[in-house]
């Protein structure tokens, strides 16, 4: 992998997305064997929204890869309450890091962000941009789960704000996939990333639906996603989706016996928690990859700056 | 052989004496009916530097039932600077002026990108706050994307134009 820094799924190459799966399963089957691997190693963390799963494994893929964490803290707390720009506080942590992560309201803050930096920088989401980093879990669960080539997958929810759902399709249209996108027509995905989808080289095959009930039965993988309130401008609009794409086993009757129910979680009451202890659940087990799939990525970033051949 | 409807010198184009003719400079030609304020917005030309400046607008053309047209005294403008001019005026024409005559003729022609001319109109997108970045749009078959967060623009591309 030879990239500087990672801000969208669309810079990744089929061959990227398989390199960083296959190193993170390496890493996953023996943790130990890199425990030491990037000793002295300091990763800046700029988070300008609240995290917790994406923080989180960050901070422990680096501290399991031997490293450490150097972090902002809350927005509240630093120079960005004095108005200082992004661009002046990336160059400033950038002398103090040896990669950064970001996440940031802005649509396009990572991009612009990486232009005044030389250390790579990772895209933990912008906005309602991309979230690459999320994505290679989803796949690494996907591909543990079911498979990422001949793939049925169904994504419902909020699939116009949604950014994980944008940096998913965006990287499974890689690999011989059919997706369904199950959406009410106010949250349906927005037209660039229709537009990015059609022009992908592999041709993916798309399919916009309002309900799940004519395709779930075909569904190797359903990918839940939560109706943000926050992405919401107004109440009104968003009490009148919310809870409209719920699961529960009553809803999952119909589904293949090996469907695998994903969710980037958190969830609020997308997901039933019937379903956390049944064969379909994945969700948590995915949150969980979020580790060695990180640990996979910080490692390639790391070493390709250091000049170090892939191993 | 000079276009249906560009500076005829025999006077016989009574059309043409709506707009003075220019010495030397630039005559951007074939811009569609009403647009001669934007080519103007995005070329960056307000008068302030002092350049002589004519316009005719909705003048009978040929080509188009009315068109609009820009003739810059004292200034020839660069393929780079004319080709943002696709964006709204694709059809247009350039003419460089040199004592009166023609001396260069060309097309606009659609450029990859363009910088610092745009505005992206998604109030979410970085390019848009206070960070010290200039506008970047990619320019697609059919209209422009900001480089930043990706938003696609089709109509009303003018609208965009940076004051």
């Amino acid at each position: 992998m030879r990239h500087d820094h990672l801000i969208t799924s669309k810079q990744l190459s089929r061959t990227d997305i398989e390199t960083v799966l296959d190193r993170a399963a390496e890493i996953d089957a023996d943790r130990a064997a890199v425990a030491d691997r990037h000793a002295g190693t300091l990763l800046g963390l700029l988070f300008y929204e609240p995290s917790t799963r994406t923080k989180m494994s960050f901070e422990t893929a680096m501290k399991r890869l031997g490293g450490d964490i150097v972090d902002m803290g809350a927005v509240e707390s630093s120079s960005v309450t004095k108005g200082e720009t992004l661009a002046d506080t990336v160059r400033v942590i950038e002398g103090y890091a040896d990669a950064l992560v970001l996440r940031h309201p802005k649509q396009g803050a990572a991009t612009m962000a990486s232009e005044f930096v030389d250390v790579p920088l990772l895209n933990a989401g912008d906005g309602a941009g991309h979230h690459p980093t999320q994505t290679l879990l989803d796949l690494y669960t996907i591909r543990e789960n079911a498979g990422l080539d001949d793939l049925t997958i169904g994504i419902m929810g909020d699939l116009k704000y949604g950014r994980t759902v944008h940096s998913l399709s965006y990287a499974l249209s890689n690999f011989d996939t059919r997706q369904h996108f199950i959406s009410p027509e106010s949250l349906q995905l927005p037209r660039e990333v229709v537009y990015d989808l059609h022009q992908a080289q592999d041709g993916t095959q798309i399919r916009e639906h309002d309900s799940l009930e004519e395709i779930l039965p075909s569904l190797d993988v359903l990918y839940v996603t939560r109706i943000q309130r926050e992405r919401f401008p107004d109440e009104n609009e968003y009490q009148q989706v919310a809870g409209e794409y719920q699961i529960d086993p009553e809803t999952l009757e119909d589904a293949a016996d090996d469907l695998t129910v994903m969710h980037p979680l958190p969830r609020v009451d997308e997901i039933d928690p019937a379903i956390d202890d049944t064969d379909y659940a994945a969700y948590f087990e995915q949150a969980h990859n979020g580790v060695p799939v990180r640990m996979a990525l910080l490692d390639l970033l790391l070493s390709d700056a250091r000049g170090e051949d892939d191993e | 052989m000079m276009s249906d409807d560009h500076d005829h010198h025999d006077g016989k184009d009574d059309h043409e004496l709506r707009v003075s003719k220019i010495r030397d400079g630039t005559v951007i030609d074939h811009v569609r009916g009403g647009q001669a304020l934007n080519v103007l917005a995005i070329l960056g030309i307000d008068g302030n530097e002092g350049e002589e400046v004519s316009i005719g607008m909705n003048v009978p053309s040929d080509r188009f039932a009315r068109k609009d047209i820009v003739k810059v005294e004292g200034r020839e403008l660069s393929q780079d600077e004319v080709d943002v001019l696709s964006l709204i005026a694709p059809d247009a024409t350039i003419n460089i002026v040199r004592e009166y005559e023609v001396i260069e003729k060309h097309r606009v022609e659609r450029p990859p990108a363009v910088d610092g001319v745009l505005t992206c109109p998604n109030p979410a997108c970085i390019s848009t706050g206070d960070e010290p970045v200039t506008s970047r749009f990619e320019v697609l078959e059919e209209g422009v994307r900001c480089s930043y967060c990706g938003t696609i623009v089709r109509d009303e591309i003018a609208s965009l134009i940076e004051t």
